[in-house]
């Protein structure tokens, strides 16, 4: 949506988000180069690099590079381990990638003129939705039918366990809508703005009321960036902490 | 004519579900502040529950999320 308004500042706040592909411009088919395959694969390749060339040296007192990957692989290490317990483990490695892969997106996507891939919501449904059926299998191949017993509470009152039971199935199947949406919602909302208020930077050149709007809509971005830094590291935390908590109730569904 | 009415009818119903994120906000506030609360009253117990603090605020911004998602389908889908 491009919208002229009256003094000649143009909005484009969903500008970053469009998917036009690399080579000429065609359409685009599932095969198609596309600026979100290229910043996927940068983002792989940034993670490649980070733990199998980092990590060559294999040093007992780790270079920096590799006391990074050792940093990011305990730090997701203890997050699972606390969470989904010791039985939890065995998933480590699928919750290890979509941790990089999110946290690599996000502060890629920092770069000016970059492609954030996690904010499109294809990304990140295609990710909740692989996170719910995988959970959901996990539960019903470990528990059977005693899987069901996430949905009906023990410990309420009898009379409201169908009300109770009701309300977790909704919940239950919430889940992957919600678990997308935010990690989605976050980063495009948070580039949306900082588009928003690079609109209003340019109004010095238009009009005498840029002389107070303009240095306050430079410090805008400046702050949104740093707490869109913020938000990069927080949203990646969050989707593999949800992850995690996901499959405690399929690996423990009685508590 | 009826097309500008059903646009405007769009646009004032994305404004009026922004209105929802106030309500996210709330819930991210109450979260963190009574977390620090509780923080400061036993410091030594408060790292054990940062963990659970950012899933109480993944739940309350979730909702915040949803009427961000309805805005934007107002706008674009709609």
């Amino acid at each position: 949506m491009a919208e002229e308004a009256g003094t000649g500042l143009v909005f484009h706040p969903m500008e970053p988000f469009k998917i036009h592909p690399l080579f000429g411009d065609g359409p685009i088919h599932w095969y198609t180069p596309t600026n979100v395959t290229l910043w996927m694969f940068i983002g792989i390749l940034a993670i490649t690099l980070l733990l199998v060339v980092g990590t060559r040296g294999r040093a007992v007192v780790p270079s920096r590079v590799q006391s990074v990957a050792e940093l990011a692989y305990g730090f997701v290490h203890k997050m699972v381990e606390d969470v989904a317990g010791k039985d939890g483990l065995k998933y480590f490695p699928y919750i290890f990638t979509l941790f990089l892969f999110i946290v690599f997106s996000n502060f890629l996507g920092l770069i000016p003129m970059a492609f954030t891939p996690t904010s499109h919501i294809a990304v990140t449904g295609l990710m909740a939705i692989a996170v719910f059926l995988g959970v959901t299998i996990l539960g019903f191949v470990k528990h059977g039918a005693g899987f069901l017993g996430l949905f009906w509470i023990t410990s309420a009152p009898l009379a409201l366990r169908p009300l109770l039971a009701l309300i977790e199935v909704i919940s239950y199947f919430v889940r992957p809508v919600s678990h997308s949406i935010r990690l989605a919602g976050n980063m495009m909302a948070g580039h949306a703005v900082m588009e928003v208020f690079a609109a209003f930077a340019p109004l010095i050149l238009v009009s005498a009321v840029g002389i107070a709007v303009t240095p306050l809509s430079v410090l805008a971005i400046t702050a949104m960036y740093a707490l869109e830094t913020l938000v990069a590291f927080v949203q990646a935390y969050v989707f593999t902490i949800l992850t995690c908590v996901y499959l405690k109730d399929a690996l423990h569904p009685g508590h | 004519m009826e097309g500008d009415i059903v646009q405007m009818g769009a646009y004032i119903g994305a404004g009026l579900a922004c209105t929802g994120m106030g309500g996210a906000a709330v819930g991210v506030g109450h979260v963190v502040g009574n977390f620090i609360s509780g923080a400061l009253r036993n410091p030594s117990a408060a790292a054990s529950q940062t963990a659970t603090m950012f899933i109480g605020i993944a739940f309350a911004e979730a909702l915040g999320i949803f009427s961000f998602l309805v805005a934007l389908l107002l706008m674009f889908a709609v």
